[in-house]
This record gives structure tokens, C-alpha cells and sequence, in this order.
């Protein structure tokens, strides 16, 4: 039940950014290493929502790969957990992607 | 409002001050409110949870306004940690957040190091749990000064829990305060309290691998203390692996191997303490 706290969050910013007006998207940003599931997230996004004035929004979540950074020889790797060895040998990974979290944008009429 | 575990807001935390024994609860800023207490009616409505592509909320094809908002779902509890931040930053105060799962020995390590550093050192405490305020007993004990936040349901402290705490505790100028959190190595990682450096706390009759399993707590932490080392002839603990694992997800984190009950260890990390806390410009460890 992870993701029901997060949602309430989102419903919270985006009601208040909304200014009283219906809203018919909400764009999400979600690192693949945030420890957040998009999921759990779309399905707790209706029964939130339902009477506010998100109800009946679409949800669009936008995952961002991760992204790591060797502190040895900079190269650029994928990173699918937050701890890596590059092919340099090094494990000194910096992680520059993938820990958003973030709403990007909301849809209103 | 945990964003982790779903934890129910704070509206149930309450701050305790062992000096006057007095409780309060923690603001209740719950402007948004809504949606606690919906009743889940499951009979004839759909969650399209079988299949997330199809879009089927979307037939109308309506167009409004987009907004661009950018912001980030913690920014308001990241924003009254940066203030908690200056607090302690005005009033030259090292503030640590000591993180680890329930047992690993937060409490003790703080008794010893009051103790040891008592005549050197000002430590004040905010104890975190969720119910209770045993800890603070016993930090109470040791003479220092000491408010208790019980977070209810919650699994952490957020920093305005900690902004409420610091007001009854008044620590004073040139100290430390120690944040003991809750025990939980999930959640804490994402809440910023305002604290200059998140101390995480393993015991070694917990598995080495505990850094890779909860990698967002050792990487969100810059100091790894590894306590009950008086116990590794009677535990299966490789501690070289352990180290290494703390530092492929943390490559900076620094570490202490201690033991708080025996002793073991604990000069590095004192001296640690009296290096990091400055009094006009020296040290409080060259005083």
C-alpha cells in the first residue's frame, strides 16, 4: 500500500494548482529508481480522486530510465537498481537519472 | 502523508516535552483533506488494474489548458526542511538524523555518547516513535534535554514534525541535537528533516547485505555506524561485505565500527562529533 500516501500528495498539489478548474490530464514523472510503482500509483489515481476536482482525469506517468554516472572513467551506464560496477571495474557510480518525482504538468478546462 | 508506505497523515502526531510533560498535537495544516475516508465500494466499478496501457479513461478527447507545473510531490516538506536548516544553521548547531530498523541500537549509542561526551558536548534529543515516550525516559535520564514525537500511524518524521519539536526543545547554541527516527530504513530516506547528515545505524545481527537491500537509505546517508561489533565472534556477519556493499551504493559514506553497550570504537566516533561541531572557527576536540 506503498503508493496511496504519494497519490494523496499529488491529488493535494494538483487541486490546489488547479485554481477551482475541472482537470482532465495530470502528467506524472516517475524515476525507475524512486522506489515508487507507477501501478500501485494508477491504482490508487481514480479512488483518490473521486469527488475532487481531478475525478475522471486521465493519468499519463511518464517513467524515467535510470541513469548512472562511473566517477573513474564517466562513462554512462543504464542503471537498474541503484548500485552498479562499471566496466571499468569501479563501483563508484553516481546515479543522474532516475529518482523523479515529480507531477511535469496538469490538463485543465 | 507518507508518500512511501501510505501511512495516514499526521494529524495523530503529538510532540511531549519530558521537562514539562506537557503534550501537543502536531499542526494539523490539512488544507486538503479529502478523500480519508471513502468507503470502497467494489461491487460494479472497474479499476482497470489488468490493463494499464488502454487509455479508457480518455474517450472524449476534451483539450483545456495545460499547465506546466514542474513541481516536485515532497517540495513542501522539502521546503520547511531548508528552513529547520537555518534554524540550526544560526544557532551553530550540528543536527543529525540517526536512522536504522527498530533494535539496531539508536537509543543506546545515544545514552553512551550523552554520557561519555557530557562536560564537552551539548547534545539535546527529539526521540521519534510511534507510540510511547520509553525512549525519552531514558534519554531523560542522562540529564539532557529531550522532546518525544510520536508519530501515530506514521513511519517517520517530517520536518514539520521536527520544526514543532524544536520549539519545545530550545537546544542550546554550539550543540548538537540528535533526531532519533523512527525505526524504518524505507521512508526516512525520502523525508529531508533539515538535518546536516543522516547517520544510519546496522547492527551486526542484521544481515551484511542490508545496505543493497535498502539502498535508498545508505545512499541518502553520509555516515554508517556498524554497532554490536562486540558480538561478531557469535554472528555470521562478514563486515568486509557489508562495508563494501555501503559503498557501491554510497561511495562517500563514512563509517564507524562501534560498540555502544562495550565500548568498542566509540573514540572515532566521538572524535568525529568534536571535529564536525565548530565553536568560533576551532573545533569543540582542540578545546
Amino acid at each position: 500500500m506503498h503508493e496511496l500516501g504519494i497519490t494523496r500528495n499529488i491529488i493535494a498539489i494538483v487541486s490546489e494548482q488547479a485554481n477551482a478548474g475541472k482537470v482532465i490530464r495530470v502528467t506524472l514523472e516517475i524515476g525507475k529508481l524512486s522506489a515508487i510503482m507507477p501501478d500501485a500509483i494508477r491504482f490508487c489515481f481514480d479512488i483518490v480522486a473521486r469527488d475532487t476536482i481531478v475525478d475522471g482525469a486521465t493519468l499519463e506517468i511518464r517513467e524515467i530510465p535510470g541513469l548512472g554516472r562511473c566517477r573513474e572513467c564517466r562513462k554512462e551506464m543504464r542503471l537498474e537498481q541503484l548500485f552498479a560496477r562499471c566496466e571499468c571495474g569501479s563501483n563508484k557510480i553516481d546515479c543522474i537519472a532516475g529518482e523523479e518525482l515529480k507531477i511535469k504538468e496538469i490538463e485543465v478546462n | 502523508m507518507c508518500t512511501t508506505c501510505g501511512c495516514s497523515d499526521n494529524t495523530k502526531a503529538t510532540v511531549t516535552n519530558l521537562a514539562t510533560g506537557e503534550t501537543v498535537a502536531v499542526d494539523e495544516h490539512h488544507q486538503h483533506d479529502h478523500a480519508h475516508h471513502h468507503t470502497h465500494r467494489h461491487d460494479g466499478h472497474h479499476h482497470h488494474h489488468d490493463d494499464a496501457q488502454s487509455h479508457d479513461h480518455s474517450h472524449h478527447h476534451e483539450h483545456g489548458t495545460t499547465i506546466n507545473l514542474e513541481q516536485e510531490i515532497l517540495a513542501k516538506n522539502n521546503l520547511i526542511a531548508e528552513r529547520n536548516r537555518g534554524w540550526f544553521e544560526g544557532r551553530n548547531i550540528l543536527a543529525l538524523n540517526l536512522v536504522s530498523s527498530p533494535g539496531a541500537g539508536k537509543t543506546t549509542l545515544l545514552e553512551r555518547t550523552i554520557h561519555d561526551l557530557h562536560g564537552k558536548l551539548a547534545v539535546s534529543v527529539i526521540e521519534g516513535d510511534q507510540e510511547t515516550i520509553n525512549d525519552a525516559q531514558r534519554i531523560k535520564a542522562t540529564g539532557c534535554k529531550v522532546v518525544q514525537i510520536n508519530t501515530g500511524t506514521g513511519c517517520h518524521l517530517e520536518a514539520d514534525m521536527l520544526a514543532r519539536g524544536l520549539k519545545q526543545l530550545q537546544p542550546p547554541v554550539d550543540s548538537v541535537v540528535m533526531i532519533e527516527n523512527v525505526g524504518n530504513l524505507v521512508c526516512p530516506a525520502l523525508f529531508d528533516l533539515g538535518e546536516k547528515s543522516k547517520v544510519v545505524i546496522l547492527s551486526v545481527t542484521e544481515g551484511e547485505d542490508k545496505p543493497i537491500k535498502y539502498p535508498h537509505m545508505f545512499r541518502a546517508s553520509d555516515v554508517m555506524i556498524i554497532n554490536k561489533i562486540d558480538l561478531l565472534p557469535y554472528v555470521e556477519f562478514n563486515i568486509d561485505q557489508c562495508i563494501e556493499h555501503a559503498r557501491s551504493v554510497n561511495p562517500d559514506i563514512k563509517i564507524f565500527q562501534l560498540s555502544a553497550t562495550k565500548g568498542d570504537g566509540l573514540d572515532n566516533w566521538y572524535n568525529w562529533l568534536t571535529n564536525t561541531v565548530k565553536i568560533n572557527g576551532e573545533s569543540v576536540a582542540a578545546l
